[in-house]
Parts: structure tokens; C-alpha cells; sequence
């Protein structure tokens, strides 16, 4: 049993009620594992929501963390991932006065845009996976960034 | 029919067959009070703190086998619960707690004894409910009673705002539970279970395993039919004394930190355990790398976040312990027990070796002869319950168990105060037996209030309070590890337990001679009433055998050697 560090995506279908999300997280914080982020929305025509929580610990964490999460009475199902399509979106505001066409190339490099310019900044956004955001935004940092938002991965098994 | 949500809590503790309820009233749950006061289906008992009504719920659940009722108001009412929420799901204990919170249009607003309950019982229950609407009431509890008792049981918060309390609304009982989300797996896998048979039929040395999982399951019987049919060795965990008979000759004792020389050796040399509603605790394992380090295991579980936790199970089994256990019996004609007859005998001069035991060299009575006395003269009549430190250790190694149900402690909390109110709802729960709660000076006080319940309520509870004017256990550590710094655990200024229980109505001995015990003891007895025997003991006795924390099974610190007893 390997004790290395892994990471992981875990996706976790819940009856859609209150507090079902703090019963996650607060699974999380007590047991000491990690959340390096977590997404949430409704499945549509359903009473049900859809987590993705991308986490890292050992083989023997990551089972705990889905027996855990198991255990949960509102959870329905768990999925630990192992062949999935990832995808995470990203959004930056740029000051208006930088290489504007510069931007927009690595936008669409990233599988994204320009979609919004206002008096003094333009706001792009990309959608690609995870690690290629972690490119994109390392790439743009020259340019200034003002602000920048990630929305936490999404990921369906293939 | 339609009705308040005060009336349905009522209705649906009839529907589920209670018998008792455990309570303290207050503001936020006066509604369901005034249906309490008009009802003569149930009994309510008033403890006189909320952390006593829970203990005293988990005592009756855990001597009855069934679901413990608590109720209790919002606010400081609730956080006064929590302990005993707490210590309800370390232990797996069946309960449903309801308490009131402000009204809705309060909630969020900081209003009078409004704390966000379900916010805090959320880590330490098995789940729970914010009602928000009567309608619901009917539905949730239910699922309440259903959640606490089902699958691996544990404790169920139902927090009820005021107005939902006096909201009419329908009330059918009927309906099916449709709980899509929970379904506990109670039938093990033939498959494994048929490997986990092959793997026994193949070992040297086997050992059972035994805990509290089995108590919960209500497997005790089935269980010592298997440790007979196939002639192998047991150990017990804390939780599952009384699963098999402290005369049979297939139990060692009781395995851990205090377990004793041969439960410990067995575990360290065994080649298969076969673990039973056990959870691997660390008070059980010491060092979790030299845990039965040559050994298979075989873990039956009903909470697959238990199997493979802390030790690696190479056969797991999810499912009840008794429908497991049960398919077992029907497939083990091929494990012979005489093919375990050297192991037995290797277990047997390990106790030979170092004997459970003590030493009667003192001036001063010891608290372990006064255990063995109690057993001695009650026996299988009496329920023993215990607070938390060198006295439960002592209950726990000493008293003779023959049944289970009737071993109730604290065990995976921990929780000084637990003893005397658990005490009082076992003598609630089964009023046949003697109900003696085993404590220290240290817990006793922690929920000393009881005596009033117990006189107002004419619930006999005998309290052997083993005073050594220490908190014991911490004392013993302190003498062991922290070059006998004795740091606020010196208990010198004490109340007199004698008047103390006299002033609530109770009765008091003080004994110091062995004689003195026995005819407390007989009295306490006969008088029938709540009763505090403080006996004095010998005050720097350790509790012995012991693992030092973190260390390994096999490496005990022990008795040392004089004549014995």
C-alpha cells in the first residue's frame, strides 16, 4: 500500500436538500482530508446534485474518503474516478491597454474568448482542463491580470 | 387525521413502541410537554441535566436492545446534549433525540437560546433533521427511528422549531420509507465467506476477535456457538464483554491497552484473525505496525468504512454479524478443533504465565477485590454499568460477564458522568436486575445531580464510588510517564458521599474493611433505593497489565511477581 500523495477526482451524487453540502465538507474538514475544489449544481430533472471534488491522499485515504462519503445517508452513488474527461474554466480581467490580439490568441489556444470589454479592462475566458489552465495562467501572467477566477473542475467518466 | 406537530411527535413514539422517554423541558419544546402531560402511553423521566438524559437513553438502549429516547429543549439545553450525542455514536448506540429550536422566523437571528443544532450534532450523529414543516414530521421520524436502529445504529437528531411544534398538519404513519440513498447491506457474500472458511480450516492459529458489533447485532449466542464448533480461541474488545461467558474456557479475556498477558500475546502470535464487529480502535491495536504482524484477517463489519481503516483485511465482509456468523455455522463442518489443541495450549501458559491478577498487600481495600466481590455475590443478577478511568479498567477485567447487555460503559468516548444515568435507564430497561454503576470519586461527580432522578423516580441504582482520592487514571500515567507529577489529579478535599446522597433523599455507606462492603452491599440491596457505597482503596494502585500508549501489544508493562491471589 502505497502512502504517496495522489490526486484525485471524486464525483458525488446527492439527494438536492439542505445542508447536504455542509455534511460533505464538514466530512472533509473533521476527517482531516483535503478539498482542492469542489463543484456543486443541480442534475436536471432530478432531485438530485452533482459534486465533483478534486481531493489528493494515499490509496488507503482516497478509499476512506469514498466509504465515508458512502456512508452519508443523502448520497446516493460515489465514483473515484479513474479514466475521465476533465474539463475547468478560468476567467481574467486585463487591463484594456494590453496586447490585446496577444490575449486573444492564447484565449483560443485555450479553447476560449474574449467575452466582455469594458471602459478600462476586457475579460477572457478559457475552458480546457485543469493542468492547461495552470499553462494558460502561467503563460498571461506578463500581461498584467488583474483578476482571475477558477471555477473547479467538472469530470464524467468516459 | 390531522393534528400538531406536537401531537405527531407523540403519536409516532406510540407507533414505535417506546416506553420510555428521557427528557428535560424548556422553552422551545413546551408543546410537545403539554402532549407529554396528556398522554399515559409513555413515561417520561426528568433528569436533572440534558447530558444525563442522553447517558440515561443510551444505558436503556444498550441494555434493552432497542431505540433510546431523549428529549430536550433548544439552545443550551442542546449543547448540554452533546456530549452524550457524541458518546452515542463513538458507540453505535440505537437513539432518537428531539429538541426544540426557536421558531422559524427567528432562526438565523440570534433569538433566546437559539444555537444552530443541527449544525453542531452533524459530526457526531448518524444523521439529522431541521423540521421545517409539520408535514413532514410524520415522514422524518420515521426515518429517524429507522436510521438509529438499522445498518451500523447510531444516534438521530431530530431538531424541531417551535412553530412547527403547534402547526396542523396531516399525520399518517403508514407510509413506506423510501429511503433511495440508504441502504445498508446486512447479507455478507457467500463467496467470502466461503474463502474466509477456507482460510480457517488452513491456519495454525486462529483467533476470534470479538466486539461490541456483536452486542449491536445481537449475535452473542450465535457467536458462542461458533467458537465451539470450531474450538478457537476468543479475545474481547471492551465493548463485547459478556459475549461469551467469563467460565469459558475459549476466552482469554479482554485484549488492548488492559487487556491481559495471553489476549495480547495471542493477538501478536496468531497467524488468522477473525475480527467480529471490531473497528481496530487504537486502544486496542497499540502500535498499529506490530498489530498482529503475522497475521491474515478476516473483518466482519456492517460499515464498510470500517474494513480496512487501520489494518488491511485481506477477507472483508460487509454485512450483519449475525447473518454472517449464521451462514458460518452451516459451513465449518471441515474446521476441526483439535487441530488447534497446541495453540490452545501455547494461550493457556501464556496465562499461566502472567495471570490476570493483583496483589492484596495493602492496608487499604483493593478496588480490584471489590469488583470481584460484587461479582462474587451478584453475578449474573446484577448489570454493571461504569464512568470512565482505572475503575472501569478494573470492572472491565474483574467482573465475572455471563450474558451480553449486561457490560455498559463508555467506551470509544470516553466520557466521565456516563455511569450513574446510564445506570438508571438499564434499571428503567430491564427493572429485573440489579443495577450497579461502578465509578471513581473523580466521574461520580460529574453527574452527581442524578440522585434526584433516581429518588423522585424510585430507580435503585447502587453506585460503588472506588475512591482513592485521584483521579486515577491520569495519576497513573503521571506516576508512570511524567516522573510523578501529579498534576491536578490529587482528589484530597472531597464532599462526604455519605451525606451527599442522604441530602437527595438517597442512602450512603462508607466502607473501609471487607466485611463493611459485604454488608453495604447487602443492605444497598435489600433497602432498594439509590445508594452511594464509597469505598476506600488503596490509592496508588495501577491498573496492570498495560500497553504504554502507542506501544506495541506484546510489549506490556506487568504486574510485578509476589505472591498473588
Amino acid at each position: 500500500m502505497t502512502e504517496n500523495s495522489e490526486r484525485r477526482v471524486i464525483s458525488v451524487i446527492v439527494v438536492n436538500e439542505a445542508s447536504v453540502l455542509s455534511r460533505i465538507t464538514n466530512l472533509f474538514s473533521g476527517r482531516g482530508y483535503n478539498i482542492t475544489s469542489l463543484t456543486v449544481a443541480p442534475i436536471p430533472e432530478s432531485n438530485y446534485s452533482r459534486l465533483t471534488i478534486v481531493t489528493s491522499g494515499s490509496v488507503r485515504v482516497i478509499e476512506q474518503i469514498t466509504k465515508q462519503l458512502h456512508k452519508l445517508i443523502p448520497v446516493l452513488k460515489v465514483y473515484e474516478h479513474a479514466d475521465l474527461v476533465e474539463k475547468e474554466m478560468a476567467m481574467v480581467k486585463f487591463p484594456l491597454s494590453e496586447n490585446l490580439s496577444d490575449i486573444d490568441v492564447l484565449c483560443r489556444a485555450y479553447n476560449g474568448k474574449i467575452v466582455n470589454v469594458g471602459e478600462n479592462v476586457v475579460i477572457v475566458m478559457v475552458a480546457d482542463e485543469p493542468k492547461r489552465v495552470d499553462n494558460f495562467l502561467a503563460v498571461i501572467k506578463k500581461y498584467n491580470p488583474k483578476e482571475i477566477v477558477r471555477s473547479g473542475a467538472v469530470a464524467l467518466e468516459r | 387525521m390531522q393534528m400538531s406537530g406536537a401531537q405527531m411527535v407523540i403519536e409516532a413514539f406510540i407507533a414505535e413502541g417506546v416506553d420510555t422517554v428521557f427528557g428535560y423541558p424548556g422553552g422551545a419544546i413546551m408543546n410537545v410537554y403539554d402532549e407529554i402531560y396528556k398522554q399515559d402511553k409513555f413515561h417520561h423521566i426528568l433528569n436533572r441535566h440534558e447530558q444525563a438524559s442522553i447517558h440515561a437513553a443510551e444505558g436503556y438502549a444498550k441494555a434493552s436492545g432497542k431505540v433510546g429516547v431523549a428529549m430536550i429543549t433548544s439552545g443550551p439545553g442542546f449543547t448540554n446534549a452533546v456530549t452524550g450525542l457524541a458518546d452515542a455514536y463513538m458507540d453505535s448506540v440505537p437513539m432518537v433525540v428531539v429538541s426544540g429550536q426557536v421558531p422559524m422566523s427567528l432562526i438565523g437571528t440570534d433569538g433566546f437560546q437559539e444555537i444552530d443544532a443541527i449544525g453542531i450534532s452533524r459530526p457526531c450523529t448518524k444523521h439529522n433533521y431541521l423540521v421545517t414543516d409539520a408535514a413532514d414530521l410524520p415522514r422524518v421520524l420515521k426515518e429517524a427511528f429507522y436510521i438509529a436502529k438499522s445498518g451500523r445504529p447510531g444516534p438521530v437528531h431530530v431538531d424541531i422549531p417551535k412553530d412547527v411544534t403547534a402547526q396542523i398538519a396531516e399525520f399518517n404513519y403508514d407510509v413506506e420509507l423510501n429511503l433511495e440513498t440508504y441502504k445498508p447491506h446486512t447479507k455478507g457474500n457467500p463467496r467470502q465467506i466461503k474463502k474466509a472458511l477456507e482460510a480457517i480450516a488452513k491456519a495454525k492459529r486462529p483467533l476470534f476477535y470479538l466486539g461490541g458489533g456483536i452486542i449491536n447485532s445481537n449475535a452473542a449466542y450465535e457467536v458462542r456457538e461458533l467458537v465451539h464448533k470450531t474450538g478457537i480461541p476468543a479475545v474481547e474488545t471492551l465493548m463485547a464483554r459478556g459475549v461469551l461467558s467469563f467460565d469459558d474456557e475459549l476466552l482469554i479475556s479482554m485484549l488492548g491497552m488492559h487487556g491481559s498477558y495471553a489476549a495480547n500475546m495471542a493477538m501478536s502470535e496468531t497467524d488468522l484473525v477473525i475480527g467480529l464487529g471490531v473497528r481496530f480502535d487504537d486502544r486496542v491495536t497499540g502500535k498499529l505496525s506490530e498489530f498482529a504482524k503475522n497475521a491474515d484477517v478476516i473483518h466482519v463489519d456492517i460499515d464498510p468504512a470500517s474494513i480496512s481503516k487501520l489494518v488491511n483485511a485481506d477477507f472483508p465482509i460487509v454485512g450483519d454479524v449475525k447473518n454472517v456468523v449464521i451462514e458460518m455455522l452451516e459451513q465449518c463442518e471441515h474446521i476441526y478443533p483439535d487441530n488447534y489443541a497446541s495453540w490452545r495450549e501455547t494461550i493457556n501458559n501464556f496465562d499461566a504465565l502472567h495471570p490476570l491478577t493483583f496483589h492484596e498487600d495493602s492496608e487499604r481495600l483493593k478496588p480490584q477485590w471489590v469488583v470481584k466481590r460484587v461479582g462474587e455475590l451478584l453475578g449474573d443478577s446484577a448489570n454493571i454499568s461504569t464512568d470512565v478511568g482505572q475503575h472501569q479498567m478494573w470492572a472491565a477485567q474483574f467482573y465475572p460477564f455471563t450474558r451480553p447487555n449486561q457490560w455498559i460503559t463508555s467506551g470509544g468516548l470516553g466520557t466521565m458522568g456516563f455511569g450513574f444515568p446510564a445506570a438508571i435507564g438499564v434499571k428503567v430497561a430491564v427493572p429485573e436486575k440489579t443495577s450497579i454503576n461502578f465509578t471513581g470519586d473523580g466521574s461520580i461527580l460529574m453527574n452527581v445531580q442524578e440522585l434526584m432522578t433516581a429518588v423522585e423516580k424510585k430507580i435503585p441504582v447502587i453506585n460503588i464510588i472506588l475512591n482513592n482520592n485521584f483521579l486515577g487514571m491520569v495519576r497513573q500515567w503521571q506516576t508512570l510517564f511524567y516522573d510523578k507529577r501529579h498534576s491536578q489529579t490529587d482528589l484530597s478535599v472531597q464532599p462526604d458521599f455519605v451525606k451527599l446522597a442522604e441530602a437527595f433523599g438517597g442512602i450512603g455507606y462508607r466502607v473501609t474493611t471487607k466485611e463493611e462492603f459485604d454488608a453495604a452491599l447487602k443492605d444497598a440491596v435489600e433497602k432498594n433505593i439509590v445508594a452511594f457505597i464509597e469505598v476506600i482503596v488503596e490509592r496508588f494502585e495501577n491498573v496492570m497489565p498495560m500497553v504504554p500508549s502507542g506501544g506495541s501489544l506484546f510489549n506490556m508493562m506487568l504486574l510485578e511477581k509476589k505472591e498473588t491471589k
